[in-house]
């Protein structure tokens, strides 16, 4: 069955798909790579942004990825407020490994009641020109439904890396992963830091979900469907690196692509999984986790 | 003398006290509801269904407490939402008979949901009724046990007759197939029926795997089909996997004739909506459309009328062509046993069910056997004319799911996938 038009349509797919993975995911790898927070409602978070522009789609006819963007700093207000509470309630006292987990999956089925409430159960779908729309180069097809999403997720991660490497901010975030009590010695408080992070994490969901609202149909909790995959990619990529977190849902998104075009897709998951072990095994902070960081 | 008449005054009060608390027991023991319990769907991947399930679970239930009730008695639904979850099913199924004490147990929505509960409810010997469960009793044999899907007396196969029945009349006729189902087991059961009937006309099996729930994107998979070049392609999956595929397919394109089979989801009014043209071609099931041959299901076209006035307010599927008349007949079915044998006797009950063909919403329900349909009646209709995008008024027109088979009840001719693009 092999062709070479098969081979480079599972491939440019591989990478769309990859992108994909990574928009999903790259929030998590601050929250939970960078502040060692296991919010474990991260996917829900992404799917309160999918029906935000959902409803802003069916509504006004707006376009769905505006809506994230335009929507984006409600979710970062939203995520400093849900920190200080987890941080009133559980990191300040150092209870934060299973209550923590434990708020944060109360969080995710509040968020799914709420949008059961407001929505109903039903599979919702938005509308948009580009969603229906391909490019062909030779035998090679883009669709845009998942181009798009691929182009956003490049610019967010490496915004976010930019953002992290190069900014005062993004460097105080590094050193609230390194090290919190050298930061108290300088006189920042790492909770304020770790606040604002939090926050920007909660507003790349709001983008993804605009992301995932445009790939797939969405209801309250198709959430749960990607729980492993993105703590996985995040886990792959090593915690708390942005281009790391790319590489791995690359990586992850070529396998799928591959496997599911030349073995059949009940494989991939078998297969993306084995990759995961197998680079953990060899390396097991992660393809660029720090050398040290034991956490992953 | 005195203490004789006193004492027969006392006696005759403490006769007619005890004969007025006997009489209130009994009207009380009368007035006290009949409980029906059950587990449904209400959050998770299945609540789409669920829920409008329940919407017309509630409807017959009013309906019968309107007119007095079964066995001069109300009726009192009792549920606990099972979250698409089937570990969930048996702790509620022990709950409803041993806390709750339901006379009556029937199934949630589904399949997946109906399987964890049937060792439960054979264990107390009770009659079941069943909710678009695919063969659930193929196991058990469970004499009280009724489904009320139209597969036929052998849901697997039957299931996807009538969409070998339509395909098969395509010239030429085809001669090669691909086979792609959610790994879940409705859609596995549904694909296995489906290769058995693609044996047994002799097609040549070209492509035959599963996918994981939850895949975002199917073009690989259109793709590594299509390099087989299948003549018919069958789908069978859930919601988020047939509004993916069909996405996909419209993405890729096919040399297919024939697209579709057991896709659940493409009935539901959000994804109808949603895909709007893109689904001009498909060939799927289906159990009730509005077309003018359907007239065999005298019951619905009112029922729906007053589902769509409450649906709004349930935040349920607006149309609710799919599972609202099959919620409602499954629970007329067994309301109209009870009342046959007039006592709550579940043997009889269930003989009875056996014996009868019901009268209902969706026609006339007659069970085999083994409590599935003795003949089935599952559609396949092709969606053609669908020219609108966001216009959910249109799928409620004639014209648009036309019926290929049962052919007793076509509306239109099968027309070749990529013909109607």
């Amino acid at each position: 069955m092999f062709s070479f038009e098969l081979l480079f349509n599972a491939l440019v797919i591989g990478v769309l798909l990859g992108g994909f993975y990574a928009a999903l995911s790259i929030g998590l790898s601050i929250s939970f790579g960078l502040l060692d927070i296991v919010n474990i409602a991260h996917p829900a978070f992404i799917i309160l942004g999918a029906f935000v522009c959902f409803f802003f789609n069916s509504s006004y006819g707006l376009d769905p990825i505006l809506v994230g963007v335009i929507s984006a700093p409600v979710f970062f207000l939203l995520g400093t407020l849900i920190y200080r509470i987890y941080y009133g309630s559980f990191e300040k006292t150092g209870a934060e490994a299973l209550r923590g987990l434990a708020f944060f999956f109360g969080v995710m089925f509040i968020i799914e009641v709420i949008l059961i409430i407001c929505f109903g159960v039903d599979f919702q779908m938005v509308q948009a020109e580009y969603i229906d729309y391909k490019a062909s180069f030779g035998v090679i097809d883009i669709p845009f439904r998942m181009f798009i999403p691929f182009v956003i997720a490049m610019v967010m991660t490496f915004g976010l890396q930019y953002f992290s490497s190069k900014t005062f901010f993004g460097r105080a975030m590094q050193a609230v992963a390194q090290d919190s009590l050298a930061l108290r010695l300088m006189a920042i408080d790492p909770a304020k830091i770790k606040r604002i992070a939090f926050g920007l994490s909660l507003a790349t969901c709001s983008i993804a979900g605009a992301l995932l609202v445009i790939v797939i149909p969405i209801e309250p909790s198709v959430g749960r469907l990607y729980i492993g995959q993105v703590f996985a990619i995040v886990v792959l990529g090593g915690l708390g690196s942005q281009s790391g977190t790319l590489i791995a849902a690359m990586l992850l998104g070529m396998v799928e692509s591959l496997i599911t075009t030349f073995f059949g897709p009940s494989w991939s998951p078998a297969v993306a999984f084995s990759a995961l072990i197998i680079v953990l095994a060899f390396k097991p902070t992660g393809i660029l986790g720090r050398v040290g960081d034991t956490r992953g | 003398m005195k203490n004789f008449k006193l004492s027969f005054l006392s006696s005759s009060i403490a006769f007619l006290a005890l004969t007025a608390l006997t009489l209130f027991s009994a009207e009380v023991e009368a007035k006290k509801p009949i409980k029906i319990g059950f587990s449904m769907a209400l959050t998770g991947g299945l609540a789409g269904g669920g829920k409008q399930a329940l919407v017309s679970m509630e409807m017959w239930a009013n309906d019968v407490n309107a007119k007095g009730g079964l066995l001069g008695r109300p009726v009192k639904l009792i549920y606990y939402d099972d979250q698409t979850n089937s570990k969930t099913v048996p702790g509620i199924y022990a709950k409803l008979l041993d806390v709750d004490k339901v006379d009556f147990v029937v199934s949630g929505y589904g399949t997946n949901l109906i399987a964890p509960a049937m060792p439960v409810v054979i264990q107390r010997d009770m009659v079941f009724m069943g909710l678009f469960g695919m063969n659930n009793n193929k196991k058990w044999k469970y004499d009280k046990y009724f489904q009320i899907m139209p597969s036929g007396p052998d849901p697997g196969v039957g299931f996807s007759k009538s969409w070998f029945d339509t395909v098969m009349s395509m010239r030429p006729k085809p001669k090669t197939i691909a086979f792609v189902a959610a790994d879940a087991e409705f859609a596995k059961n549904l694909k296995e029926g489906a290769v058995t009937n693609a044996k047994r006309l002799g097609l040549k099996i070209v492509y035959n795997k599963n996918f994981k729930p939850g895949t975002p994107d199917f073009t690989p998979i259109i793709r590594a089909v299509n390099a087989t070049k299948p003549d018919l392609f069958y789908v069978a999956c859930y919601p988020p996997g047939s509004a993916g595929m069909t996405r996909a397919i419209s993405e890729v394109g096919t040399k297919t004739k024939a697209f579709g089979g057991g896709m659940v989801g493409l009935q539901f009014s959000g994804i109808m909506k949603g895909l709007g043209p893109k689904l001009n071609g498909v060939l799927n099931y289906d159990f009730y459309v509005p077309e003018p041959n359907m007239k065999v299901y005298p019951g619905v076209r009112d029922l729906l009328k007053r589902y769509r006035k409450i649906a709004p307010s349930r935040k349920v599927d607006p149309l609710g062509y799919y599972i609202a008349p099959w919620s409602y007949a499954y629970l007329q079915v067994l309301g109209q046993a009870i009342n046959a044998v007039g006592k709550i006797d579940h043997a009889a009950i269930a003989k009875h069910i056996h014996a009868t063909e019901f009268t209902t919403v969706i026609g006339k329900v007659k069970f085999g056997k083994n409590g599935e349909w003795a003949k089935g009646r599952t559609l396949t209709v092709q969606w053609q004319n669908i020219k609108k995008k966001k216009d959910l008024q249109q799928f409620t027109q004639p014209g648009i799911r036309k019926i290929m088979a049962p052919f007793a009840f076509a509306t239109g001719k099968v027309k070749s996938f990529n013909e109607l693009r």
